[in-house]
């Protein structure tokens, strides 16, 4: 497979993983073409980080196929640790040992040759903002500069493919700013996979999400489609003020499919939140407020409601937890 | 093995800048000048039949039961602990040059601390001035002993500490490995019921594990390519045994 021009980064045909027969991953595929940050969303112990064991050929898959740039993980284990930068979960780091001389340890434990070592660990040091800590004993670092030495070590050796487990894990904003940038500006250079539990890091940072619930991929997709998808509608929240009998015929006129979902209580000047849904797509903001314009309510605000990918996230993994539920039952008919 | 040395000075490194080296180090040149001086305490009161670098090394296990379990205890059960073992074998480098790199490294330390003990008899020799006390056929034999049997007991160490991820439960099947090897074995060739004419192929078996017995080949300056093989296939099989183990676990977990 490697002589095929361009094989994508990363390649998940079929993957299982059983644990004394427990399933931890259930039949998991995806690919992930070069260049692209692919996010890894799920609820703890949905099999997130045996996935990236997998990939990065720690632990062996119970069966199905893993590749890495062509290479099978299974069948050629060293061309595929020679292509990835992988940071585990919780980041484990030598206490001991000083910044750079860890940096460079681990640079001779990736090959990069001896002579372009030196300025590339500078290099990383610039990148990760470290260089003032170089000299530092890594056990006396706080969170979130060990962190960083976590993130600097994994794209020491410049690998087309970076594995991060939960690479914000436990960073102020300022910090979660700064990986942020650091795993964008590698957009379009490496492949970048990273598992997050804070949602809008994954939203800002990612091409496209995975998201992943006991074991199996319950939805995929950029956070957009996601969106569109897994909640199916659009929202709008309107405060508005004056007779709201001819609302739902006022709505219809605009879109058949708009409704009211909820309506708040009036404040003091008379003012009620109004939430409408739709299942169009399309921006349909203009035309509700001149239709309550043209009612004669007045408007103080209108917008559109932007679904997070946390409610995308509950919503698939709920989704999910349903379906789980429902099969024994099916088996039960059968 | 090209990353065999990186591993191995990466392992030296790190002993050197421990201070738990140098308080073991001082602790083992301690105890160990402690039994010298007590040794040449006996000679000066009344002539021994052994020369005092025979007594000396006689009294190896000593050392050895206590400094083997506490050198190698560390070196794979805290990487498991840490979990740092994961980011070491996610790059290019085999269970087998990991294991093979801290062993080595385990081995030189071990080595130079009782190279240190060569002091003991740079002294004696400058300021007794009695040819008589420094017999030099039993200090080289006793060295060579020492370099050849810390092979296996270090391999012992490592393998323990591939067993466990808690650095005390490792020392202590280290320790207990070795007690049982060196004293047991002692103590079973010792014992009359092993005379018994059915039991002849077992009393063979233990007299051939007996270090005991090597020890006084070796100071007597025979060195028996058998005791040789005895402690490379022991050495062979330890290493093999805790890589073998390391990768199960990772299999396992």
């Amino acid at each position: 497979m490697p002589e095929t021009p361009h094989p994508p980064a990363i390649e998940v045909s079929h993957l299982v993983k059983t644990f004394s027969g427990v399933p931890a991953v259930n039949d998991i595929s995806f690919a992930a073409p070069r260049g692209e940050i692919l996010g890894f969303l799920g609820p703890n112990g949905a099999g997130k980080s045996t996935t990236m064991r997998i990939l990065t050929g720690y632990l062996p898959a119970t069966s199905g196929q893993v590749s890495i740039c062509g290479f099978p993980v299974a069948s050629d284990p060293d061309a595929v640790k020679r292509r990835i930068g992988y940071m585990p979960e919780n980041n484990p780091l030598p206490e001991e040992m000083r910044v750079s001389e860890y940096l460079y340890f681990r640079g001779r434990l990736k090959e990069v040759p001896r002579r372009k070592l030196g300025s590339r660990i500078d290099e990383v040091l610039e990148l990760c903002d470290l260089k003032h800590v170089r000299h530092k004993i890594i056990g006396r670092l706080s969170k979130g500069f060990r962190q960083r030495v976590g993130i600097a070590e994994s794209v020491l050796a410049e690998p087309p493919v970076i594995i991060m487990d939960e690479p914000t894990i436990g960073l102020d904003p300022h910090q979660i700013l700064i990986v942020r940038d650091l795993i964008a500006s590698l957009r379009g250079r490496m492949t970048v996979l990273i598992s997050s539990h804070i949602l809008p890091e994954i939203e800002v940072t990612c091409d496209r999400v995975l998201i992943i619930n006991q074991g199996r991929i319950v939805a995929q997709g950029t956070p957009a489609n996601l969106r569109r998808e897994v909640l199916g509608h659009s929202a709008y929240e309107v405060e508005a003020a004056g007779p709201l009998g001819s609302l739902a015929f006022l709505l219809s006129s605009v879109d058949p499919g708009l409704s009211v979902a909820s309506e708040g209580e009036a404040d003091s000047l008379g003012f009620r939140k109004i939430t409408l849904k739709t299942m169009n797509d399309d921006d349909v903001g203009e035309a509700i407020l001149r239709a309550f314009l043209s009612e004669g309510l007045r408007v103080r605000s209108l917008c559109r409601a932007r679904p997070t990918l946390e409610d995308v996230f509950l919503a698939a993994t709920r989704r999910s937890w349903d379906t789980v539920a429902e099969e024994p039952k099916e088996e039960g008919r059968a | 093995m090209k990353h065999f040395f990186t591993i191995l000075s990466h392992e030296v490194r790190m002993l050197l800048v421990s201070p738990a080296t140098y308080i073991a180090g001082v602790l083992f040149l301690w105890l160990m000048g402690f039994i010298f001086t007590s040794i040449l305490e006996q000679f000066s009161k009344a002539s021994q039949a052994e020369s005092p670098a025979a007594v000396f090394f006689q009294l190896y296990f000593l050392p050895v039961i206590f400094m083997v379990p506490l050198l190698t205890m560390k070196c794979l059960a805290e990487e498991r602990r840490m979990g740092t073992i994961e980011t070491l074998l996610t790059t290019p480098v085999t269970t087998t040059e990991v294991v093979l790199g801290k062993y080595a490294a385990a081995y030189l330390l071990y080595l130079s601390f009782w190279g240190s003990t060569s002091g003991l008899f740079y002294i004696l020799k400058r300021f007794a001035g009695d040819e008589h006390l420094i017999d030099s056929g039993p200090i080289i034999g006793g060295y060579i002993f020492i370099a050849v049997s810390g092979l296996l007991f270090i391999a012992i160490g490592v393998f323990s500490s591939a067993l466990s991820r808690n650095q005390a439960v490792a020392g202590m099947i280290c320790a207990s490995i070795l007690i049982g090897l060196i004293l047991g074995t002692r103590y079973l060739g010792n014992t009359s019921w092993l005379e018994n004419e059915s039991l002849a192929p077992f009393k063979a078996a233990v007299d051939y594990v007996q270090i005991w017995q090597h020890y006084q080949d070796f100071t007597r300056g025979v060195v028996d390519t058998r005791e040789l093989l005895f402690y490379a296939s022991g050495t062979f099989l330890a290493l093999i045994f805790s890589i073998l183990s390391v990768e199960a676990k990772l299999l396992h977990s």
